[in-house]
């Protein structure tokens, strides 16, 4: 039990400091090469697709926890992961019906909750 | 301004700048230019100057916080006897739900405000790029207000996303099967 509450706070150190990087090499895109921020959203979702392309993703959520799958560049990797799955298993058709097979679930919860909030909230100002 | 017509441009163009020469004025074109550089030199001085490493170093704390979050979340779904797959999945509909709930109650945008991209970058990011909208939108109507703009920041992502995914994708599969 003790290891692995140890394992679990070694895991939330990682997750901290990579998640945490990945924000960074955002921040310095949006204020020293001054792309706006929603390019930046964009770009690192296309890179999470690259990698995913890769292999490369997988490893670094072994090594990263949240810190991979807690950044955008994850919806870019299931969404791959979707459509690759999808090809293996019905051939050219999962090109299409792969893309929300994993990712369709936080799509869905983002729908749902958006519709709860503009219903319970007002915006301030 | 058309100087010179459809013909002769060169010579005219040579001709206008003799002629400023001889005048003893400057040429207006060459005053353009430098009067867009100095205005270019003025206006930099009284541009904001974003405190750069302050900015880094919050962007860095806020967004590993909320991937530390996110690490406790899995780590609590896996001691509930979840796999790792679905821990994870769990975690970042968790996080989604907070980033809803803060976005809600306004006090993301206070976390954006301190951690910048940070703040935008995790899932929580993302629910409040949906949930912001939704919410702004809603008195112009619940089809072309809260509808048609919830993913008015969230679209271009889920598109791109999706248009690298296929690629990508497909390519590997083509690569090794």
């Amino acid at each position: 039990m003790t290891l692995a509450w140890g394992e679990a706070a070694v895991s939330v150190v990682w997750a901290f400091l990579i998640g945490g990087t990945i924000c960074l090499i955002g921040q310095v895109l949006i204020d020293v090469f001054r792309i706006p921020p929603a390019h930046v959203m964009v770009l690192l979702v296309v890179a999470g697709a690259v990698l995913a392309g890769l292999g490369l993703y997988e490893p670094f959520i072994r090594v990263a926890g949240a810190g991979a799958t807690v950044p955008l560049s994850n919806f870019g990797y299931v969404l791959t992961r979707g459509v690759l799955d999808a090809l293996r298993r019905e051939g050219w058709f999962g090109l299409l019906t792969g893309v929300f097979e994993i990712a369709g679930g936080a799509l869905a919860a983002a729908v749902v909750f958006g519709f709860i909030a503009a219903l319970v909230f007002r915006p301030r100002g | 301004m058309e100087r010179g017509g459809r013909f002769h441009t060169k010579s005219a163009e040579l001709l206008a700048q003799v002629t400023w020469e001889v005048a003893g004025l400057p040429d207006p074109e060459e005053e353009r230019k430098r009067q867009a550089a100095e205005f270019a030199a003025l206006a930099a001085q009284y541009h904001p100057h974003p405190p750069l490493a302050r900015n880094l170093i919050f962007a860095f704390l806020v967004g590993g916080s909320i991937c530390a979050i996110g690490q406790l979340f899995i780590a609590l779904f896996q001691s509930l006897g979840m796999t790792d797959v679905q821990a994870s999945a769990r975690a970042s509909i968790t996080l989604l739900a907070l980033g809803s709930l803060l976005t809600g109650l306004g006090v993301y945008d206070e976390i954006g405000r301190v951690g910048g991209a940070g703040a935008a970058i995790p899932i929580t990011g993302f629910a409040n790029s949906i949930v912001s909208p939704a919410m702004e939108y809603r008195t112009e109507g619940l089809v072309f207000g809260f509808a048609a703009r919830l993913f008015s920041i969230a679209g271009p992502v889920v598109t791109f996303g999706i248009l690298a995914a296929m690629a990508s994708a497909l390519i590997r599969f083509l690569v090794t099967g």
